[in-house]
């Protein structure tokens, strides 16, 4: 694949943030997916989250890189970890954080996202972290604002800061993302995470094997369209079978699976899915003997992960956590030195 | 205006055009003598009667006025996204001269109150021949027919529960039996709900990967191989609105190889756009594996039945090229800004057609995929054969309709077939700017749009 040897002919100097006193770079303007980074780009992000991890471990967790300026979370579904994660990261960078969430809000009155955010940035938000559940809201907002978008989650689509902070819970563990092989299993289909975190580890390369029930794998992933020429996924695996999914994995991802899966007919019951599919420490023997166990969160331990495993010695789920807030620091940094003056045209440019 | 009632005295001639009929065979450069409302001359170098109004149509094709079987006018109800004066003007300056609006108004078109309503508003506000189409069902929910006979009664020339399909099997099969009696068509909107499922584009990679759910296409083409088999059961006459995918057509060949009166529809955009038309950046050459930009999620593509793949789309010209394919129809959908402004699962499905039918329509003929003639007789004859095909008693349509025989009304389509434009949705007649096509370049426009010897519709004379 392309984006692998892109990786290997990476160049020496990748002009990167080194903390918050750094000689800041021009970031970018949205965080919509991953799909537009480059493997330069998601090591930048790394090496600055690098350096806002080290801001979290110290004593006074403050330091005032984004003072005055504005970063709204407007979450339209429910979250606790993402929306805390980006609130505590706008925080410990001095910015003005406004939770804005359906309830008790306009939007549980039923305005428009589109007066919802233009509520929003008349009141000159700088930074909109936006969680919704449909798909390319986000891309919606970007479309018609002047403000900077991140996005927090949507619908079945991306959710590139989750992605991120995974690709760098890997890299912490293992030193780099090229050649590990990383198992995902679970509701590949209706997953905002699997989506965002094929587009990074593929651009990484890694070796990604997709394990779930045919009825929960995207169609496309079925049938040939992945040899068309250019298709990013094409040195994906796809199975169905969960043992040689695991077999020889670096890392084994587990996804959440929707209790509302089994009454839409995708599945026949959570038991039997749970009996096919679910991480069990048998099958985690499987997998190589330091392997990760990764889990976006929340879990439904007893369904897609044993609590054994979720709870085990190779588990890194609450770390995931943790890199969560430094890896929102770090695009939240991004985001903000991409400066006004050099937003007209490029990546901004939508339509009307 | 009355559509139709031009001054019994006014003449016009329209000289040195390259006159297309395919109802009577022709294309050639001929002239078009036009008196009382019909053509009354046909032939080289006709005298200028005195007094006539001359139409120099040198470099241009004469045509037949477009019929177009299925679109939405939206009044009475939805007045909001377009009235019948509007549509009926926008119809006009998109070449078309007869429009059959769908039944799926508020209230719908499920009684002779409402269809009478519909056929004096349009004598009254509209500028182009409206021809309505009654719903299957009462109230186009699905279960008890709606009294055809007097829907037939009063002009309707088919039946239609479009924007959901007939979805209880027997009620279809009634349906189908029921309106033979008329010889009128049933034009289902062929999807089977429980795979439709609330999808929102075509599923495959480009739906995959925008996270958004997909419509497949045994959606659509389950349906037509019930309707086909249930036409060939009662002997009904079937007509499968605006088909999309390929195996739809193998459905339709078949059916025919064994005698069955199917006939159907394609509109402009499946078969001239794909489903990349959802990444946005219409034009961009960057593929559907690039990283999307924040024009992704383009609602003005998001459209039913979807937008499908290149194949699809290639089918459907194929399909056009055979006579698979009887005629070509809008299914102008007209939505305002607001139904469009929102998140692609929010957004309203439908394309506003009419103005860019034949500016579209024509990049397959500059591409030599297919014959100006053939596009002609898709937009003309064929349609108004479908309409004719029914029993005169009931539909009391006018034989000359679709051709320029001398006799018929006057109904004429000018065109310029080389004329590039660039659409802009703002300055649309139809209420509805939602298009696809903003900004695009088209080549190929109309300029003059005459229904029964009256100039309905002419362009600027510079653009």
């Amino acid at each position: 694949m392309t984006q692998t040897s892109r990786v290997k002919d990476r160049p020496g100097i990748v002009p990167v943030v080194a903390g918050p006193s750094a000689e800041p770079r021009r970031g970018r303007r949205h965080v919509l997916d991953l799909d537009d980074f480059s493997p330069e780009e998601i090591e930048a992000v790394f090496q600055n989250t690098d350096a806002m991890k080290e801001v979290l471990h110290r004593d006074i967790k403050k330091v005032p890189t984004l003072r005055g300026k504005t970063v709204v979370t407007l979450f339209s579904e429910p979250s606790t970890r993402t929306r805390v994660s980006f609130e505590q990261a706008g925080k410990i960078l001095s910015a003005d954080v406004i939770n804005v969430s359906g309830g008790g809000s306009s939007i549980e009155k039923g305005e428009s996202l589109y007066n919802t955010a233009l509520t929003l940035q008349a009141m000159n938000a700088d930074i909109i972290v936006v969680r919704h559940p449909h798909s390319g809201a986000p891309h919606f907002l970007a479309r018609h604002l002047d403000s900077s978008v991140i996005n927090a989650g949507d619908g079945a689509h991306a959710h590139p800061t989750q992605a991120l902070l995974d690709m760098y819970t890997i890299r912490s563990h293992l030193g780099a993302i090229e050649g590990i092989r990383i198992a995902v299993v679970g509701d590949i289909m209706h997953s905002r995470v699997a989506r965002s975190n094929l587009w990074g580890l593929t651009r990484m390369g890694a070796e990604v094997v997709l394990c779930a029930p045919p009825t929960l794998t995207p169609v496309d992933f079925l049938d040939g369209y992945r040899s068309a020429e250019g298709h990013p996924f094409s040195s994906v695996r796809v199975v169905s079978d969960v043992e040689s999914a695991l077999e020889g994995a670096d890392v084994v991802m587990a996804l959440r699976l929707q209790m509302e899966r089994q009454r839409a007919g995708h599945l026949p019951a959570l038991r039997e899915y749970s009996r096919m599919y679910g991480i069990t420490p048998a099958r985690l023997e499987l997998a190589k003997p330091n392997a990760l166990v990764m889990h976006p969160g929340p879990m439904n331990e007893g369904v897609e992960i044993d609590p054994e495993v979720a709870h085990g010695a190779r588990s890194v789920i609450e770390e995931q956590v943790t890199n969560g807030v430094a890896v929102r620091m770090a695009l939240l940094y991004s985001v903000v030195t991409s400066a006004r003056g050099a937003r007209s045209g490029g990546d901004g440019g939508g339509r009307r | 205006m009355a559509v139709g009632g031009g001054s019994p005295l006014t003449q016009m001639l329209i000289r040195g055009g390259r006159v297309i009929d395919p109802g009577q065979g022709l294309d050639g450069t001929v002239d078009l003598l036009i008196e009382r409302g019909v053509v009354r001359k046909i032939g080289n170098q006709i005298t200028q009667p005195e007094g006539a109004q001359v139409v120099d149509a040198t470099g241009l094709v004469v045509s037949p006025g477009f019929i177009d079987v299925h679109c939405h006018l939206r009044e009475p109800g939805h007045e909001d996204q377009e009235t019948i004066a509007s549509g009926t003007r926008a119809a006009a300056k998109g070449g078309f001269t007869t429009v059959c609006a769908m039944p799926n108004t508020s209230p719908p078109m499920d009684s002779r109150a409402v269809v009478d309503f519909v056929s004096r508003k349009a004598r009254e506000e509209g500028v182009v021949r409206v021809l309505p189409i009654g719903c299957v069902t009462k109230g186009s929910a699905g279960v008890e027919l709606a009294e055809m006979g007097e829907l037939g009664e009063a002009g309707v020339i088919g039946f239609s529960d479009d924007g959901h399909p007939v979805a209880d099997t027997n009620v279809m099969r009634q349906a189908l039996s029921y309106a033979s009696a008329q010889g009128l068509p049933i034009m289902n909107h062929c999807e089977v709900p429980e795979l439709f499922n609330g999808g929102c584009m075509n599923e495959g990679w480009v739906s995959n990967r925008l996270g958004l759910k997909g419509i497949p296409r045994s959606a659509e083409e389950i349906m037509v191989g019930r309707d086909v088999s249930l036409a060939e059961l009662t002997g009904g006459r079937l007509h499968l609105a605006h088909v999309s995918t390929e195996g739809t057509l193998d459905h339709v060949r078949a059916a025919r190889e064994r005698g069955v009166d199917v006939t159907c529809e394609v509109t402009p955009h499946h078969l001239t756009l794909t489903e990349d038309a959802v990444l946005g950046n219409p034009g961009d050459a960057s593929g559907p594996f690039a990283a999307l930009t924040p024009a992704a999620y383009f609602t003005n593509a998001k459209v039913n039945p979807p937008l499908r793949s290149r194949r699809d789309v290639d089918a459907m010209v194929e399909g056009l090229k055979d006579g698979t394919i009887d005629l070509i129809a809008t299914d102008h959908a007209p939505q305002t800004r607001v139904d469009k402004l929102c998140t692609f699962d929010e957004a309203a499905f439908g394309i506003s057609g009419f103005e860019t039918a034949l500016g579209s329509l024509m990049s397959l003929v500059h591409a030599d995929r297919i014959p100006l003639a053939l596009l002609v007789e898709k937009l003309t004859l064929a349609p108004a054969r479908f309409l004719l095909a029914s029993d005169g008693h009931w539909h009391r349509l006018d034989e000359g309709l679709g051709t320029l025989k001398k006799g018929a009304p006057a109904d004429v389509t000018i065109f310029d077939p080389e004329a590039d434009w660039v659409v802009e949705a703002d300055r649309f007649v139809s209420k509805g700017k939602n298009t696809p096509l903003d900004g695009a370049t088209l080549k190929g426009r109309v300029t003059t749009t005459i229904v029964g010897g009256e100039v309905v519709y002419q362009a600027a004379a510079v653009d």
